[in-house]
């Protein structure tokens, strides 16, 4: 396992190795337990923060100790209630368009990054290497130094303040890309391929019927991940969208948040904490509830790295 | 390496570009088109009298003198050397640590400390940016509690730290998962016949985890750079807490946004996003060429 390549070098056709864990003579360690929990302590305490202050009233937030409950007062309930319902149910809103985004972005994305590595691991043809060096090149330069020309380019076609603006964009991911051809090469015996073109099959009947089955911890993987990059994106939606209408939650969240600066403007940092709170829950659960197939996933993807 | 691909025969020369043509279709329109565009603004420059104007590479000669520009540049530069070292290391030796099999319950950190990367940066800067306000936030309580005071996290001295801690707190979990995904699939065999050897455990990670996962770490640097290069979101949300100290030039993607939008100066934005995009993938070419040098 001495072959740490980089990219653009084709992947060999080796099934993913697994290991069993491996321990030094059973010997678990007190001390380095502790000591990774210090680490966990500090990736829980803000979200611990957020859950312990999604239940306090206004006048809680500013009266009570962070880090523990409100005596007597438990508005969770209300503060719920209250980011549905206020600003006639604007939050209902940036929701629906958020899951609008996630589903079209990041299926989509999903889908061409699935398509498009598994025909560059199982096939050759002209101008490979060209696609190789164009997506690797493209990934180094900064997402947002792209955004004000793409936002300038949009406006001239008339997308801007539409939810295309939001949606094509996402369609790209040139880390699922990379993921789903390391894995398509792993996972997919050639001659799996070979048997079901001597049997008739056409190309995209193969890749249904034989491939996408096994490349089902990959998808899982780069689904999980776009969906994180649409779900949260915030750089985007903010220079493209102009009428709140179109929002996604992060930009309504933001704008609640912002409403307490402004003149006049009424602070509802109760509800932007509890909408922060049901925001993030989709995807912790999301995360939780799939964790078996995107650490397999991104194992595989890993063994080119 | 034996990389012949079965299905190179003449007859499918085509056969792959159905399955990578919709992709890079969409990649010519949303990465490629936008490049040249920019390229193409930076060339020209709007002028109230006159219009649009061809005019070289004076954006650039322009740039390259901007103060506000260079100061940007210069705190992500700052941000890059001490931020990114710090939370790298921290997550290889969460990696280390959770691979060596010697933790209690290393599926409970695996996920703990990876689940802050599913947090938007929005609520992630929200939840920070509270807890670091004197006023409702933990710092004033702490500051209650005990009777004293703390220097203010958001304060000109200690603001750029403040951001590094959210955006450390934000991708510790990501890198070490990369990082713990590449360690996963050393050959434990490597492992035994070294402690055969008598190697000890820091021997181990020196001379063999780390060699083998040379390629993650490199990938992990790369992600790294670019990320600060672009800092943004965190310091433009927080912005509202401290208007002196996060200037609308903060970072020089922050520049680039407030000369666009708020001063509709789009050809000079699109030359500092290009002067940026290519100081970027030169740092990145080199971290590459470095990393995989010896080999």
């Amino acid at each position: 396992m001495t072959t740490t390549v980089q990219s653009p070098r084709r992947p060999r056709d080796a099934a993913p190795v697994r290991r069993k864990p491996y321990r030094r003579g059973n010997r678990r360690s007190l001390t380095l337990t502790l000591l990774t929990g210090v680490v966990a302590i500090y990736s829980l305490v803000p979200l611990f923060w957020l859950v312990v202050n999604a239940t306090k009233t206004p006048e809680g937030l500013l009266g009570s100790f962070g880090l523990w409950f409100d005596d007597g007062k438990f508005a969770l309930f209300d503060n719920i209630a209250q980011t549905f319902t206020y600003d006639d149910g604007a939050f209902v809103r940036w929701l629906g368009n958020t899951v609008m985004y996630v589903v079209v972005g990041a299926g989509g994305a999903t889908m061409l990054a699935t398509l498009a590595g598994y025909g560059l691991a199982k096939f050759n043809f002209v101008g490979k290497r060209a696609v190789f060096a164009t997506v690797i090149g493209a990934v180094a330069v900064p997402g947002t130094a792209l955004a004000v020309p793409t936002f300038l380019m949009f406006s001239k076609m008339g997308l801007t303040n539409t939810p295309w603006s939001v949606i094509i964009p996402s369609l790209v991911s040139p880390f699922g890309l990379y993921l789903m051809w390391t894995f398509s090469a792993q996972a997919i015996p050639d001659e799996m391929l070979e048997a079901a073109r001597m049997d008739g099959a056409g190309e995209f009947r193969t890749f249904l019927r034989i491939s996408v089955p096994l490349l089902g911890p990959g998808i899982v993987t780069v689904l999980l991940f776009t969906m994180v990059a649409t779900w949260n994106n915030y750089f985007l939606p903010l220079i493209m969208l102009k009428d709140p209408a179109w929002y996604p939650l992060t930009i309504g969240l933001n704008a609640w948040n912002d409403q307490a600066q402004t003149v006049g403007g009424q602070a509802v940092f109760n509800l932007v904490i509890t909408g922060s709170l049901l925001t993030i829950l989709p995807l912790l659960a999301a995360f939780l509830l799939l964790q078996r197939y995107w650490q397999s996933g991104l194992t595989a993807g890993s063994v080119k790295e | 390496m034996t990389d012949t691909l079965v299905v190179s025969t003449r007859r499918r020369s085509w056969a792959g570009w159905k399955f990578v043509g919709p992709f890079m279709a969409v990649f010519a329109l949303v990465f490629l088109a936008p490049i040249g565009y920019s390229i193409y603004l930076s060339l020209y420059r709007n002028r109230l009298i006159g219009g649009n104007s061809f005019v070289g590479i004076d954006n650039y000669t322009q740039a390259i003198q901007d103060d506000q520009f260079w100061s940007g540049f210069g705190r992500v530069a700052l941000f890059l050397v001490v931020q990114v070292p710090i939370m790298l290391i921290l997550a290889l030796v969460v990696a280390l640590a959770i691979d060596s099999g010697r933790l209690y319950g290393k599926a409970f950190f695996r996920v703990t400390i990876f689940l802050p990367y599913a947090v938007p940066a929005v609520v992630a800067t929200f939840m920070w940016g509270f807890m670091y306000s004197n006023q409702f936030g933990l710092v004033g309580n702490i500051n209650e509690a005990f009777g004293i005071t703390l220097p203010e996290p958001l304060s000109a001295n200690l603001a750029l730290a403040s951001i590094g801690n959210i955006v450390t707190w934000e991708f510790v979990g990501y890198n070490m998962l990369i990082f713990y995904s590449a360690l996963r699939v050393v050959p434990a065999s490597l492992y035994e016949s070294a402690e055969i050897d008598g190697a000890g455990a820091f021997r181990i990670i020196t001379a063999i985890k780390l060699p083998a996962i040379r390629g993650a770490l490199v990938i992990a640097t790369i992600f790294s750079v670019i990320g600060s290069f672009q800092l943004f979101n965190e310091p433009a949300i927080m912005r509202p807490l401290a208007r002196n100290v996060l200037t609308t030039d903060y970072t020089p993607n922050m520049y680039a946004y407030s000369l666009s939008f708020a001063g509709q100066q789009y050809n000079y934005a699109a030359t500092v996003a290009i002067i940026m995009g290519v100081i970027t993938m030169v740092i990145a070419y080199v971290v590459q060429l470095r990393g995989t040098r010896e080999n």
